[in-house]
Order: structure tokens, then C-alpha cells, then sequence
């Protein structure tokens, strides 16, 4: 992709950074703005769109635990799946605390990790 | 989060009314909160993530003060990693962060005096607007006088968005110099993070239904169509997640 010359430059980040970062989350939040008071928010359209941002944030949920970046990638991917549900199992026994939840994935990570690496 | 409660009985009738100042203050010292905690926890998180997708420091602060919604900034960071152009990242971005839409219309009306709040006072303290804040002002923004409200909640919004910035940074600092395992393990924080608050935030059965999609699609769309996959993901686990129920709610005659 032309991309990929693109980005050799020094401020094409900053770019994406500006337009395909701020303006594209803040335009939403100025939109809530005015827009409150106008439309309903739990009309068919708006469920449609959360449907639609939570399925893209689930997508990059798991490719994030299944194919991850640097370091991480290292790691025997049923580590990195045993881990996350270890994490999740735990947030349901705690009544849905998130902190329970990240804290028990990460143990679990660290401990399968560290027992790997001495095997 | 006993403070705003604490405010409210102080602001009893014999006590003299306060100014914006006070409340913002006020609003910034709730913020020392444990959902702010784990929201910071969060974003050393990304830190992590940041680094070992090979964001630059500055990039990454840029990210986190500008978007400040992690999901975005989340996908950002793919788009950057992957070369993505700049328009198929801008609408990737922007349906991630479409959720902040309706939370803001959400909290406006509360906010708001008609007729003497201004408007570009709205529009500042709405790019507060990110999960953590929402709720917390949902909760607790109810018990204050209304002309408390937008200082109080500006207030807890910006101390909240510079400890976490500062906290990013210094993350992103020390994150080279821990061992491996650690700097690993702050990678996997994000999407277990997301997982767990993802589904607690899910007010209908048909965000939980999406949320089910999006995990199964977006490894087959990464796989299949490299590059565009989150935006298929979305649109497509989205819409079938929404038809699927919709059907099954008996609704689509």
C-alpha cells in the first residue's frame, strides 16, 4: 500500500493522531451535544450503532488476545486464552468487578509464564 | 465517590452557595476514586501496548489527552501498526467511539441550565465523556445543586484525564526497564480490561449478543481480510447480532 510510504514521514502519525483520533471520537461527543434533546436514545437506530461499535471493540478484544504484538506473542496462545478466562470466570464470581477480573487474568498469565519458562 | 454525597448535605440551605471554582475543585478531589484507579490501571495497560507496537512517547500521550476513550485509542494504535490509510482508520475510529454519541445526550440535560449555560463550556467538558466519568457522574451528579454540576463534573473529568496522562507516561517510561513477563502481561491488561467492562456496561441482551459476535468475527476477519477486518467485523457482527434479535424479539414484521 502507498500507506506504508506515507507513514515513513515524520508527521503522519501525528496526522492520523489529529484527524483519525481526535476529530473522529470528539465529533461524536459535539454531536451529543447538540444533538440532546432531539433524538430519542433508545431509538432502533442508536441500538443498531452500539451493536455495531461493541461487535468492532469484541473483534479487537480477541485479536488482541489471539495474535497480539511484541513480547507477548511469545506466549503459547492457549496461555493467553486460559488466561483471559481465568480472568472473566472470576469477574462473574465477584459480582462483576472488573478489578477482580483483570487482576485474577493477569495471575494467571504470570504463573502459567513463569512455570513455562522453568520447564 | 462518599464526597459528592458529603457536598450535597453541606450544601445545606444555611450554608452559602458556592462558586464554580469550589465545585471543580471538589470534583477534581472525587476523583481520587477506585473506578479512576482501574482506569489508570487500564492505561498503563496501553502503555504497554503502546510500546510494543512501537508507538513513540509522544504519540502515545498525543493519543491519550486528544481521544481519551481507550477503545479508540486501541484501535488507533492497529490502524498506526498496520498502515492503514487515513480514512478506512478515521471510520474504523469513529465506530468505535459512536457509543460516546448517546452517553453524551445522556448527560447534557443534567448538566445543563437553559438559557445560561454555554455552549462552548458544554463542548469542553463533553470530551470528559468516557466510561469511567459517565458513570460516576450518572450516579452522583443527581445529588448536587444543578449549578454545581458541569464545574463538578469538568473538574473530576480533567484531574482524572491528567493523573491518567501523567501515569501513561511515566508507564511508557518504565515499562523498558521491567522484565519481560511484566511488559508482556500489561498487554494482555487492555483486552481482558475491555472484556470484562465491555460486558458490564451491556444494558440489553442485544449488546451481549454483539459483544459474542464481535469475539468469533474478528480473528476471521484478521485472518481473511487483513487491513479493513474491524470495520467487517462491526458492520457485519453488529447488524446480524441486531437482526438476530430482533427476530427473535418477534419484531421485524
Amino acid at each position: 500500500m502507498t500507506d506504508g510510504l506515507l507513514y515513513e514521514t515524520w508527521w503522519w502519525p501525528y496526522v492520523m493522531i489529529l484527524v483519525a483520533g481526535w476529530l473522529a471520537t470528539d465529533v461524536w461527543r459535539w454531536i451529543g451535544v447538540f444533538a440532546s434533546g432531539r433524538l430519542r436514545e433508545d431509538s432502533e437506530l442508536l441500538i443498531w450503532v452500539r451493536c455495531v461499535a461493541t461487535a468492532l471493540v469484541a473483534g479487537l478484544i480477541s485479536k488482541l488476545i489471539l495474535f497480539p504484538q511484541g513480547i507477548l506473542g511469545d506466549t503459547p496462545m492457549w496461555l493467553r486464552i486460559a488466561a483471559t478466562c481465568a480472568g472473566f470466570a472470576a469477574f462473574f464470581l465477584s459480582r462483576q468487578k472488573v478489578i477482580v477480573g483483570v487482576l485474577a487474568a493477569e495471575a494467571f498469565l504470570i504463573g502459567g509464564w513463569m512455570l513455562l519458562d522453568v520447564l | 465517590m462518599t464526597v459528592p454525597k458529603g457536598t450535597a448535605q453541606t450544601n445545606a440551605p444555611e450554608d452559602p452557595p458556592k462558586s464554580d471554582r469550589e465545585w471543580f475543585l471538589l470534583g477534581a478531589r472525587a476523583a481520587i476514586s477506585i473506578p479512576a484507579l482501574i482506569l489508570t490501571a487500564a492505561f498503563v495497560g496501553f502503555a504497554g501496548l503502546a510500546r510494543e507496537t512501537g508507538l513513540t512517547l509522544a504519540e502515545t500521550l498525543l493519543m491519550t489527552g486528544f481521544i481519551w476513550a481507550l477503545p479508540s485509542i486501541v484501535v488507533l494504535t492497529g490502524a498506526l501498526s498496520s498502515g492503514m490509510g487515513l480514512i478506512p482508520a478515521a471510520i474504523a475510529v469513529a465506530l468505535a467511539s459512536v457509543r460516546l454519541m448517546p452517553m453524551t445526550m445522556a448527560l447534557m440535560p443534567m448538566v445543563k441550565i437553559p438559557g445560561r449555560t454555554k455552549n462552548w463550556h458544554l463542548l469542553v467538558a463533553s470530551h470528559f465523556v468516557a466510561v469511567t466519568a459517565w458513570v460516576f457522574a450518572m450516579r452522583n451528579l443527581p445529588d448536587l445543586p444543578r449549578e454545581a454540576r458541569l464545574p463538578f463534573f469538568t473538574g473530576f473529568g480533567a484531574s482524572v484525564t491528567t493523573f491518567v496522562f501523567c501515569m501513561t507516561g511515566i508507564a511508557y517510561l518504565i515499562v523498558e526497564r521491567m522484565p519481560d513477563v511484566v511488559a508482556g502481561a500489561l498487554v494482555l491488561l487492555t483486552p481482558v480490561y475491555f472484556l470484562c467492562s465491555l460486558w458490564g456496561a451491556a444494558r440489553l441482551n442485544v449488546d451481549k449478543a454483539a459483544m459474542v459476535v464481535g469475539l468469533a468475527l474478528g480473528p476471521v476477519f484478521f485472518l481473511y481480510l487483513p487491513g479493513l477486518d474491524l470495520l467487517w467485523t462491526g458492520l457485519i457482527g453488529g447488524t446480524v447480532a441486531y437482526l438476530g434479535m430482533r427476530v427473535l424479539r418477534g419484531g421485524l414484521s
